[in-house]
């Protein structure tokens, strides 16, 4: 039953935070790197203010998955890092912990355009 | 006393000749059946679709130049333009016959704006055989302007559908055929609009500008043509183009229609219609000047727009101004 | 000046133009699909925490990503990712999945300009202002807590 209500979470807040997304594309008709930016930006300042771990121990993958999980880490590695390693840490902190990402990202695409070609449109 | 812009052409230049190559989208819709050859599919048997729209293009060129019963080496000057940066699509396909090549761009009004030229160049005794020829590809003017194209986004409820397709016409000093009869050449209009995903309201101005200009100097009403036809203003951009020329007094009727509205049929998808300089290329040099052989047209007005705007000055914030080229198509 | 008034007033009138879509089915898709797209984040981070017990909660996240990361970069070549969007809008934009697919459709798009050209230099052409802006805040933030932890 518990796992059960986990999901449900998961489900109805990542979706909510993806409609509040389209919400904003069909009101604004802004582009989609806005869009991604706009939510990094958010997961940085909820972490920066230190509310982001509440939200997301109740909402797990439901704000980890969502672009805001991505900000969050970014700022949640630059903070720890600070402590850790002073100065250098403001530098370091924030890629470090977000480079599993980066670096999938930029692999996984270098190596799908090698293979696949692009199809036109429907 | 307010500048003509119209040509009236004493010597009748002819349309000979014409030919309309399409995707396979294109096939399937309202104008599918009149197309001279229909691809299978958008590569074209190229690897990019850049040259994919040039062999397009190349098709179009000996296609029209077989059917016109010419050889390349009758034709004296080549006139065209497409979508792409540098108009390469038409420039390389022009390499490939050997022919004087001019070069124009009215985006999406690029047919009606060679034909212009290339009219005026007949009537003037300078040619004898003039090969018109514009088109556009959907993937090559998506990834210029807009998006990757498998990039996940939507499209708004006012963009339109580049068309897939090139269509080509020979103009000549003698021979059977619809004539040309005037042409105007239109002044570049902006009313400020600066969503470049709205091209038909920032193009009916232009349409608009270039109409009651056409009207007044050969002092016609649109009730004297059987087919008035812009080129993609689209759903939306027709209906204002209506309400535009009702305010000056003119009632576009039964006898108006767009290519761009007209092209794809309801569940095809592609919001406010066709686009493109392949888009008004394609129809007229299938379904029009086959109307006109049928005998069903005596006397057309055909007069595409095209938005003049790069992804540069949209980038700066600048608005997208619009022209409009006229031709008049007479039986 | 009287230019400047008619733009305004054409304008004003296009918007009333524009087609009105209703918004209610695309914001249904993009809540089920984001909806969907985290429970299977849920799913991976819970298969790895079964999978791996000591592993660090941090750890089995990043390794959920990587996966959703791939399995959007793999979608993107087989020109499923697109259709996706195409209906869910904003659902297949905002997880990190639209992140790995705004990296992946123009390294895919621009491969016919080479390796270098094409696939190198214009694989950033969307998702760069996300590492920027994302690279740049959190040095500020790291620098507010340098300060912060000064005193």
């Amino acid at each position: 039953m518990d796992i059960f209500l986990t999901y449900l979470i998961v489900f109805l807040v990542g979706g909510l935070v993806c409609m509040i997304g389209e919400v904003l594309i069909i009101t604004t008709n802004i582009t989609s790197a806005r869009i991604l930016v706009t939510f990094e930006m958010l997961g940085v300042l909820l972490q920066a203010v230190g509310v982001y771990e509440y939200i997301s121990d109740f909402a797990k993958a439901g704000v980890n998955v969502p672009i805001i999980g991505f900000g969050a880490s970014l700022a949640k590695g630059a903070i720890g890092a600070v402590k850790t390693n002073g100065f250098l840490g403001i530098f370091t902190g924030g890629l470090a912990a977000t480079a599993g990402g980066i670096a999938a990202a930029i692999f996984f695409a270098f190596i799908f355009a090698l293979i696949f070609k692009s199809h036109t449109k429907k | 006393m307010e500048r003509e812009q119209t040509i009236i052409l004493k010597n009748k230049p002819k349309i000979v000749g014409f030919y309309a190559i399409a995707g396979p989208k294109e096939g399937k819709g309202n104008f599918g059946p009149y197309f001279d050859y229909v691809m299978k599919n958008d590569h074209f048997g190229e690897d990019t679709f850049e040259k994919a729209e040039r062999k397009m293009m190349e098709t179009a060129l000996s296609g029209v130049i077989e059917k016109s019963k010419l050889t390349a080496k009758e034709i004296d000057l080549m006139i065209g333009g497409d979508l792409l940066n540098q108009i390469i699509s038409s420039s390389y396909a022009a390499r490939a016959f050997e022919f004087p090549f001019i070069g124009v761009y009215g985006a999406c009004s690029t047919m009606a704006e060679s034909m212009a030229v290339g009219s005026v160049l007949i009537d003037g005794g300078y040619c004898k055989h003039i090969v018109c020829c514009t088109g556009s590809h959907f993937s090559t003017a998506e990834r210029q302007y807009r998006f990757p194209l498998e990039l996940g986004n939507q499209r708004p409820p006012t963009s339109q559908w580049t068309v897939t397709g090139a269509g080509a016409c020979v103009l000549s000093k003698e021979g059977d055929g619809p004539h040309i009869s005037s042409v105007t050449f239109g002044k570049v209009v902006d009313w400020g609009i600066g969503d470049v995903n709205d091209m038909g309201a920032a193009m009916a101005p232009a349409a608009r500008d270039t109409m009651l200009n056409h009207f007044k100097n050969t002092n016609t009403k649109p009730e004297d043509y059987d087919l008035i036809v812009t080129g993609d203003l689209g759903k939306l951009g027709a209906e204002i183009l209506v309400d535009l020329m009702e305010e000056e007094g003119y009632k576009l009727g039964v006898n108006y229609g767009d290519c761009g509205q007209m092209y794809f049929k309801y569940n095809q998808n592609t919001l406010c219609g066709g686009s493109g300089a392949g888009c008004s290329a394609t129809v007229l040099n299938s379904y029009i000047l086959k109307k006109f052989k049928e005998g069903q047209y005596k006397k057309v007005l055909f007069m595409p727009t095209g938005a003049l705007l790069s992804t540069t000055s949209s980038q700066q914030g600048d608005t997208v101004p619009g022209v409009c080229h006229a031709i008049v198509i007479e039986a | 000046m009287e230019d400047k008034q008619r733009n305004l007033q054409y304008n004003r009138y296009v918007n009333s133009k524009i087609p009105k879509t209703h918004p209610w089915p695309t914001l249904f898709y993009s809540f089920i699909v984001g909806g969907l797209i985290c429970v299977l984040g849920q799913g991976i981070n819970d298969i790895i925490m079964v999978l791996f017990p000591y592993m660090s909660q941090a750890s089995a996240w990043a390794i959920t990503l990587i996966v959703l990361i791939f399995l959007a970069s793999f979608l993107t070549g087989l020109g499923i990712y697109d259709q996706i969007g195409k209906f869910a809008g904003g659902g297949s934009i905002v997880p990190i999945t639209g992140f790995s697919n705004s990296i992946a459709s123009p390294s895919i798009e621009f491969k016919s300009e080479g390796i270098i050209y094409g696939i190198c230099v214009k694989m950033f052409t969307i998702a760069g202002p996300v590492i920027v802006f994302g690279t740049v805040s959190s040095v500020l933030v790291g620098f507010i807590y340098w300060i912060i932890g000064m005193f």
